[in-house]
């Protein structure tokens, strides 16, 4: 699974690609824990899944303990973009009620950071 | 085996259905029926039929009790939920008291969901049956005679009357019980529960029920993948929905809809039975979660379909 990243002011913008399945979740959460741990991004990680096909038990697993994660330090984790699968598999593992699920990348930044909309605006 | 049937598929406690629950089915009945009529009861049979399970049926509200149809004479269930009640009262009613039977229980554990319908199991009480009750647990039987003491319950356990028994199985061992080979696997639950393989003549049936699937070692996984492998049932604990089993209610030793679908599929499995339910989910909440899995075994399916049921009180599957 490729995961690419790039920080916009107080916030990352992570884009995996591929399927999270209970074999690459691992990767996920590998590429997670520098930014979870990053002091720089103080208001969250912003996880683009455009290209995400399908996201098991497992990886939505590694999402919950982000945001827990992300909760003590006063910042959040986003997801946008779901492809139509991943958003049933959010609705029917009731995912969507417990993350903060957004259309695009960039109403998940609208509602995180100021600064980092309009880092993303003009890139 | 030939036939599972469910006489008790709630978690936790029993619960009953209300008159106000009724009341609200027959208006949903009569209100869509407005202006037909029915000139028989095999027309009456149909429109029900075609109401939705929610409004034609009901999931009941019995706690764990499966029986498993071997084809033999002799009986095998699992768990003493509430559920056994009616099962006792059926197999006299087939029978009669006077006609002795043995029966074969399997105990995935002594929570008391699992075992409050002992007391209640008049063959235990009927000198000449035999009732020989398995699990894996060291304190099995302390459990079972504890709840029929003072103050507990009125009855003490020393008036059952039935030659009662109790066998230990190892688990992962396999042992050959009323013409199945019966394999235990340790799951995840307070105090420990045990799920239970039960192989015959070809088929499979797996009961896995209060086993938490923590999700975070694929050395776990793979051992449920294992012991599911092939299945033809496999009877789940759904009883949560993924998001509040991995957060707000991790350790309550409880699984999901979703980890059912994900391990029936990594194993082959032929067909998935939810059961456990919550005892707050009504029969439209069940119904909701049943049509939401179907869907999600569609959209994530990449072999063979996978089955998909909810169990209710009374149900039967073919094996």
């Amino acid at each position: 699974m490729e995961i690419s990243s790039r920080q916009y002011v107080d916030v990352v913008v992570a884009a995996p690609v591929g399927r999270i399945d209970h074999y690459s979740a691992g990767q996920l959460e590998a590429a997670l824990i520098p930014l979870l741990e990053h002091s720089g991004i103080n208001k969250g990680v912003v996880l683009d899944f455009a290209g995400v096909e399908y996201i098991s038990s497992v990886g939505l697993r590694v999402l919950m303990v982000a945001a827990k994660q992300m909760r003590t330090r006063e910042a959040k984790i986003a997801v946008a973009s779901l492809q139509p699968v991943v958003a049933e598999i959010f609705a029917i593992s009731r995912f969507d009620r417990v993350l903060d699920v957004y259309p695009s990348v960039r109403n998940a930044l609208e509602k995180l950071s100021a600064p980092a909309l309009e880092a993303f605006n003009a890139a | 085996m030939k036939r599972v049937r469910f006489w008790g598929t709630r978690g936790s406690l029993p619960v009953a259905l209300t008159a106000a629950t009724v009341h609200r089915k027959l208006m949903t009945a009569l209100r869509a029926a407005s202006g037909r009529v029915f000139a028989s009861d095999a027309a009456i049979e149909a429109y029900i039929d075609g109401l939705g399970f929610p409004v034609s049926g009901t999931y009941g509200g019995h706690t764990s009790c499966v029986e498993i149809e071997t084809g033999g004479p002799e009986y095998v269930l699992c768990d003493l939920g509430s559920g056994v009640r009616p099962f006792g009262q059926a197999a006299i009613a087939r029978h009669g008291p006077g006609s002795p039977q043995t029966y074969h229980i399997f105990m995935s554990h002594v929570h008391w969901d699992h075992i409050m319908g002992l007391p209640f199991f008049t063959p235990a009480y009927i000198p000449g049956n035999r009732v020989r009750i398995y699990g894996s647990h060291s304190r099995l039987e302390a459990a079972l005679r504890r709840q029929q003491n003072e103050p507990s319950f009125p009855v003490d356990f020393s008036v059952l009357r039935a030659e009662i028994e109790f066998v230990h199985l190892k688990p992962g061992k396999p042992h050959a019980v009323a013409g199945m080979t019966v394999t235990t696997k340790l799951q995840q639950h307070t105090g420990d529960s045990y799920g239970y393989r039960f192989e015959s003549n070809g088929r499979t049936v797996v009961y896995s029920t209060d086993s938490e699937h923590k999700l975070a070692d694929p050395l776990e996984t793979d051992g449920f993948v294992k012991f599911f492998r092939n299945a033809d049932l496999v009877i789940f604990d759904a009883m949560y929905s993924l998001a509040d089993a991995i957060s707000i209610k991790a350790d309550w030793g409880h699984s999901s809809n979703v980890v059912g679908v994900e391990l029936c599929q990594m194993a082959g499995v032929r067909q998935l039975c939810l059961f456990h339910h919550e005892p707050a989910s009504d029969d439209e909440a069940i119904e909701r979660v049943l049509a939401d899995t179907r869907r999600l075994e569609e959209i994530t399916r990449t072999g063979e379909p996978l089955l998909v049921s909810a169990a209710y009180d009374g149900m039967e599957i073919e094996l």
